[in-house]
């Protein structure tokens, strides 16, 4: 169904690493305004769909489309997608010693406004907006001038990601196991954080194992992904339907 | 034919002595030496490849140039012109030299408590007498043809005595300048440096060639560091492409000292650090960091050695090169720990990342273990930017070029972290931010 506000459309993609194919023929509307969660055992890919759909360049797209506000993003690179809009909260956060949280979500931000032709932000409005951003999600100030990730632990690390989602406002932003390793507390914090940031404009896409994400950030929409493809998308009933029976009821040649 | 030229540059040193010799103004037993090293010299010669300790690091390209090997007079140099090359923004004792003769205009020195000042004084004047006989010359246990070679050449460059239990009030900067107003220079610069018992010193040394003109540095520094002294040095090699730097700097530590290196090889066409500690008294600490990033057809060659003596000592080690294009590093590790030296801990690390299939690194170390309650390890990897680690800055926005550079400054952070003050971190920062070609977009 091809509707105007379609924010992202991929269109039966196909992906490969070293010539294993791990995307089968992915087909997934997200429209501006919505939750999407895409749920499935280990191994189904969906890291790999939102790798993919981010730019990453070990994937090899051997089939299909990934539209994004109507733009064709196969050729285009990672801090190309990033601009437009895509944000990809990692499942594995990335230690870069010697780069303060600070330094780096600067460095982000300039990138972003240099590709839209606008010089650097000014000092006082970034600490401002730092403040602001670091306090919604209960960080705290001494934490913004250690080095990126190194030393942090899983919650901290997620924490951080949302950190960087509320200071880069992406229009898409796709969260990838972002409940892993955290207890309780914090998957509240970083749950609010990303309920707070949600508005008309844009959309989330959640990877997520647990079905105990979706409680706090309540989906439109939930996908379950086995082997490459998504099996089957309902309304956020499935996500407890799956919390019962598992995933075993959903094989693909069923489907 | 390579042979052929490589002597002719050894027998014109050897030719030139006597008449050098002649004119230098120096206390008798100076000249006894210097007349001792040239012959060593002439038995010895420059390394060859044969040599195991410079397997990799071939000086016959670097020999070939028509040296002029005497320093001629003093030519001036606009400071504003040379400004940049210095750590301007503290305030610091300069000891400048241009084509190898000390300018006085450009320098700063002093003897008021602390002596920060010229060799060639110390070595002709009586009340320099007794250190220059108890320290000069005796730090190098072994000698080799460049250590002779700058023994027997051995006229000018930094003299520095740090008096018992005084910390020098500033940090000390040792700048050599070649102006290229010799088509081809050679310059022995040798730098002698004693801390005495309980004193504090910081120094920060440079060789800059301001034209293209060949230019070879054959320098030799020896640190003394008594009971309890501390001394931190930094050494930023970022000279241009014609410009070939043979360091060999020895340090020997009484007990209970805490001696550092910073070694920053950024540039020059051939460079060879030569760094030997010797752990002389129990209760020592040395540090021996290093950064290098170089590309096109750059040679960096760090061979250090630590050599511990007595027993409840630490040593660490740890180097990091960033190689480009077809450039070349090597780093050839030494750490020797006699049978008394019991409770040593000794740790090195070598890692480096290769940018380009051309480029080339040989990771030696060695560990010549004696004593049988120690701990030592080692470890050397070699691999390429880390791939996720990229992805995780270009989703983020930051282009592939920028990504890549704040992953190498990532990467040589943690020799940067050690770096005691601020303004010299800083300002290698911003030289290694140049020569990865980006602006680092944050103040560090």
């Amino acid at each position: 169904m091809h509707t105007k506000n379609n924010m992202l459309k991929v269109k039966n993609l196909h992906a490969s690493i070293d010539d294993k194919e791990i995307l089968k023929g992915i087909n997934l509307e997200i429209k501006a305004g919505e939750v999407h969660a895409i749920m499935g055992p280990n191994g189904s890919g969906k890291s790999t769909l939102s790798s993919v759909i981010a730019g990453k360049e070990e994937f090899e797209m051997t089939e299909g489309e990934i539209i994004f506000e109507g733009t064709d993003l196969t050729q285009l690179a990672p801090e190309e997608r990033a601009h437009k809009g895509i944000f990809l909260s990692f499942q594995y956060p990335v230690e870069i010693p010697g780069v303060s949280v600070t330094n780096f979500i600067k460095t982000a931000i300039n990138s972003h406004r240099k590709s839209q032709g606008l010089g650097d932000m000014p000092a006082n409005e970034m600490l401002k907006m730092i403040r602001e951003k670091a306090e919604m999600l209960e960080i705290d100030r001494k934490f913004l001038s250690r080095s990126l990730n190194q030393g942090f632990s899983g919650g901290e690390k997620k924490r951080n990601e949302i950190f960087q989602m509320a200071m880069l406002n992406p229009k898409l932003a796709i969260l990838d196991e972002t409940d892993s390793g955290l207890d309780i507390d914090a998957l509240k914090i970083v749950a609010n954080g990303v309920n707070k940031l949600r508005n008309k404009g844009n959309a989330v896409l959640l990877i997520t194992h647990y079905q105990r994400l979706l409680d706090y950030i309540v989906p439109d929409v939930v996908h379950v992904m086995v082997d490459g493809k998504i099996v089957k998308s309902g309304g956020k009933e499935l996500a407890y339907e799956l919390e019962e029976r598992g995933y075993d009821w959903l094989k693909p040649e069923q489907v | 034919m390579s042979i052929k030229i490589i002597m002719e540059l050894k027998d014109k040193l050897i030719s030139s002595f006597l008449a050098f010799e002649a004119a230098c103004d120096v206390d008798a037993d100076i000249h006894l030496l210097r007349s001792q090293a040239i012959k060593e010299f002439e038995e010895l010669g420059f390394p060859s490849k044969k040599e195991e300790a410079w397997k990799y690091t071939s000086l016959n390209s670097v020999l070939k140039p028509d040296y002029s090997v005497f320093p001629k007079k003093e030519d001036t140099i606009d400071y504003g012109d040379i400004k940049k090359y210095l750590v301007h923004n503290i305030d610091t004792y300069n000891l400048v030299f241009i084509d190898g003769i000390y300018s006085s205009h450009l320098s700063q020195t002093t003897h008021d408590k602390i002596d920060v000042c010229l060799l060639s004084a110390a070595m002709s004047k009586p009340k320099y007498k007794q250190v220059i006989d108890s320290y000069f010359n005796k730090a190098i246990p072994k000698v080799n043809g460049l250590t002779s070679l700058n023994t027997a050449f051995s006229k000018e460059g930094a003299y520095i005595h740090i008096h018992k239990n005084l910390v020098a009030d500033k940090p000390i900067q040792i700048v050599n300048f070649a102006t290229g107003n010799e088509a081809a220079l050679m310059i022995q610069p040798r730098n002698l440096i004693v801390v005495d018992e309980n004193a504090q010193v910081q120094i920060i040394e440079r060789h800059q060639s301001l034209t293209d003109h060949p230019v070879l540095t054959n320098s030799v520094t020896e640190i003394f560091a008594g009971k309890h002294a501390v001394v931190d040095y930094y050494k930023i090699q970022n000279d241009r492409a014609s410009a070939s730097l043979i360091d060999s700097t020895f340090i020997e530590q009484k007990e209970e000292s805490n001696c550092s290196m910073h070694t920053f090889s950024l540039g020059g066409k051939l460079t060879r650090n030569n760094l030997n500690f010797f752990q002389k008294g129990e209760h020592s600490d040395s540090t021996l960091k290093g950064i290098t990033i170089i590309e096109d057809k750059q040679h960096v060659d760090h061979n250090t050695l630590v050599h511990h003596v007595s027993p409840n000592c630490e040593s660490h080690q740890d180097y990091k090169g960033i190689f480009a294009d077809n450039s070349t590093g090597v780093f050839n590790g030494k750490i020797v720990v006699d049978q008394e030296a019991q409770k040593i801990n000794a740790f090195q690390s070598n890692n480096n990342i290769l940018l380009d299939n051309k480029a080339t690194i040989n990771s030696k170390p060695q560990l010549e273990i004696f004593a049988d309650d120690v701990k030592c390890s080692h470890g050397c990897t070699i691999g390429q930017l880390d791939e996720d680690s990229l992805f995780y800055l270009r989703s983020r926005g930051i282009p592939l070029k920028e990504a890549r550079a704040l992953l190498m400054y990532a990467f040589a952070n943690n020799v940067l972290e050690s770096v005691k003050i601020p303004e010299i971190k800083n300002r290698i920062t911003h030289e290694i931010a140049l020569k990865l070609g980006v602006s680092l977009g944050f103040d560090l």
